[in-house]
């Protein structure tokens, strides 16, 4: 199956209770998979057909206030129609899991993967991981209802997958029948508010300045805590199902490697065959695949900056006036410590232009250069950018 | 029609709100809530509601309330429908309590696809005819030649036909009421409570701030609407309407009184009088009462 209709199957898998969706433009195919999982009576919870993006995200906020589990999918455009439900369900502290396939925003028209859509809300409060498999997406999307449902985080969970390279490409995956997640996933039940009519609450209504601040810093503590739980999370995971992805930052012959190369999504599996042939070069080199960037894993990052002469971090999208969104949370979370390796940017793939093997072989063969001349050179380059 | 003794005693809109004095928001919120008696979910967008229902950490409605965002009332009402569906509630009225603003202009799609999905709900547009509690900027309800802090020389455009757009949509009950017709107005909440399906309930309502004029008029600038002619009660069951028993009379032009009564005593009008008399556009909101007239009933008779 796709990671489109994975995702349609871990809705089953977790016993949602709420999906709504909208096939914005660019569409997916997780809402039209529910859809027939719907129909079909396989998938056993509610399937609101809204009429826009804004909506999707709103009738999740309104099902998740009610206490049920609730999912969307979206993309590119949709997710930023979403932008003011986006931080709503993180301040509401409530656990939604989006499908944010990861697709280019326009214009111009584009419908491949860039990484700009759920980039731009690194800073909503969304815990976010990036998938490279359609096995890693399903059960990283079961989890995240574990992770988010945790009273100790109550947060929103993104998990993205690469428009295109993981949406549409068919990979076997491991299945897990609803009866079995059950040992792993517990029924939702909000902890401290819901809409009842047996306890009447108010939810949402006017905050002075004398208290908001401190509702946001709760926000902050419990993505905060989100490292800890998933931790927890992926123990119990593998415990039971025998799946482990690698933590937040899954590491690949990093131990004794003098530069480390940096991805998000789809391209951290493709890296690894890049990592092979580099060793086989006998250049000392691993692959550090991003798959939680919010929050972000500064302690790993800064054991991992302990250790290397130099980062080839790649970002396939930029925050525009600044650079690659996730190579500059590498460099500041290491700005505190005294590691100082050799931090290289790298911006490409956008717009679903290819990156291969020979491509992430020459990235990091350009950070070794740099470790090995010891000057930095250009601080960030455009791969393969036509004059 | 309910008595007024036979009203439930039991109070829902709570003592020491935020309410502007003369609020006849909370008349309206007061008797939904006595006919719906405490089983409902409020759902709330930007609107005047939101801000008077209570300051963190208090209540003033001792109902469940679900703030959500301006556009998004009919879509929050969606998704809370479902999760109760989900759960095996099918008693549970989901109460949409939404602003003209909320509904006319920046809501309205999100409740034109949940009426069109047959939503099972109750969206209440209590219409103030401005954005009352954002600064009394115009909005798409407010009537013409209504001056507001976007139209300061008074609007140059009548306000929407929303009844007609909610209507093309088919849902299971309409209404239209008026805070200055309470018990008309629970008893059209509890027979709305009674239906399955979308239903929608149009109320229309003073608000001294906004519409400037002293805060204890607001029920006899309502009255006045009817009176008028300018505010038209009815219901629609199905296709089937009903003319309410307050504005039949009012059918006949002859009987109404004229606008200018309406509008005379209401300081958003007050340029159609000062400095001088204009009597082109008094005659234009004349000439308007008809015309909704016209449209309602050649539209639904």
């Amino acid at each position: 199956m796709s990671a489109n209709y994975a995702a349609a199957r871990a809705v089953v898998s977790t016993r949602v209770e709420v999906v709504a969706a909208y096939p914005i433009t660019p569409a997916t195919t997780v809402p039209e998979q529910v859809a027939l999982l719907y129909e079909d009576g396989i998938y056993k919870g509610e399937f609101i057909r809204v009429e826009s993006e804004h909506s999707a995200i709103f009738a999740c906020v309104g099902a998740s206030s009610t206490g049920a589990r609730t999912f969307t999918a979206t993309s590119a455009n949709g997710l930023l129609l979403m932008a003011e439900g986006i931080h709503w369900a993180a301040a509401a502290r409530l656990p939604i899991v989006v499908n944010n396939i990861n697709r280019s925003v326009s214009p111009s028209w584009n419908i491949h993967v860039t990484h700009d859509d759920s980039m731009s809300f690194r800073d909503a409060g969304w815990i976010q991981f990036y998938a490279s498999s359609v096995d890693e997406m399903y059960h990283t999307a079961i989890q995240a209802f574990k992770l988010g449902e945790d009273e100790r985080v109550l947060m929103p969970v993104m998990v993205n997958t690469d428009g295109f390279v993981l949406s549409h490409t068919l990979s076997t995956f491991d299945y897990l029948e609803p009866e079995e997640v059950d040992k792993f996933l517990p029924p939702y039940d909000p902890p401290h508010w819901k809409m009842d009519p047996e306890k009447p609450v108010s939810h949402g209504n006017i905050v002075f300045p004398e208290y908001y601040q401190e509702f946001r810093y709760s926000m902050h503590e419990g993505i905060l805590n989100a490292h800890k739980v998933f931790e927890e999370v992926e123990r119990d995971y593998k415990k039971l199902f025998g799946k482990y992805f690698g933590g937040p930052i899954d590491c690949y012959k990093c131990d004794d490697a003098d530069v480390i190369f940096t991805s998000q999504g789809s391209m951290g599996a493709e890296a690894k065959d890049a990592i092979d042939e580099l060793r086989n070069e006998g250049y000392r080199v691993g692959n550090a695949r991003m798959r939680m960037i919010r929050p972000f894993p500064v302690d790993k990052m800064r054991e991992l900056g302990s250790k290397v002469k130099g980062i080839a971090a790649f970002d396939r999208g930029a925050s525009y006036g600044f650079g690659g969104h996730v190579v500059n949370d590498i460099r500041a979370s290491l700005y505190a410590t005294k590691y100082r390796p050799l931090i290289k940017s790298y911006i490409g793939g956008l717009g679903g232009r290819d990156i291969t093997v020979d491509d992430i072989k020459e990235i990091v063969l350009d950070t070794v250069g740099a470790v090995e001349s010891g000057e930095l050179g250009p601080e960030e380059t455009w791969h393969d950018l036509m004059e | 029609m309910v008595t007024t003794k036979e009203l439930p005693l039991k109070e829902y809109v709570l003592k020491g709100n935020a309410a502007c004095a003369g609020c006849q928001d909370m008349v309206a919120l007061r008797h939904a809530h006595k006919a719906l008696e405490g089983d409902v979910i409020q759902v709330v967008p930007a609107c005047c509601t939101s801000v008077v229902q209570s300051l963190w950490p208090k209540s003033g409605l001792g109902i469940p309330v679900l703030n959500t965002a301006f556009p998004a009332a009919a879509a929050t009402a969606s998704g809370v429908k479902a999760a109760l569906k989900a759960k095996g509630n099918n008693h549970t009225q989901v109460m949409v309590w939404a602003g003209d603003g909320g509904t006319f202009d920046i809501g309205l799609q999100a409740l034109s696809g949940a009426l069109e999905r047959r939503t099972d709900f109750l969206y209440i547009c209590y219409n103030n005819q401005v954005y009352s509690n954002t600064g009394t900027q115009r909005s798409g309800a407010t009537p013409l030649h209504a001056q507001t802090t976007t139209t300061w020389y008074g609007k140059t455009e009548p306000e929407k036909m929303l009844d007609l757009i909610v209507a093309a949509h088919e849902p299971v009950y309409q209404f239209t009421a008026n805070s200055s017709y309470p018990r008309d107005l629970y008893d059209k909440i509890k027979k709305a409570q009674e239906i399955e399906g979308p239903k929608f309930g149009h109320i229309f309502l003073p608000c001294p701030q906004a519409w400037n004029y002293p805060v204890e008029k607001g029920v006899e600038i309502g009255k006045l609407a009817v009176e008028t002619g300018y505010w038209i009660m009815w219901e629609r069951v199905g296709d089937e309407f009903i003319l309410g028993k307050y504005s039949k009379r009012y059918q006949d032009p002859e009987k109404r009184k004229p606008i200018e009564e309406f509008l005379k005593i209401q300081g958003r009008f007050s340029r159609l009088f000062k400095p001088k008399r204009n009597e082109a556009k008094i005659q234009e909101l004349q000439d308007y009462v008809q015309h909704r007239w016209d449209l309602v009933m050649k539209t639904f008779t």
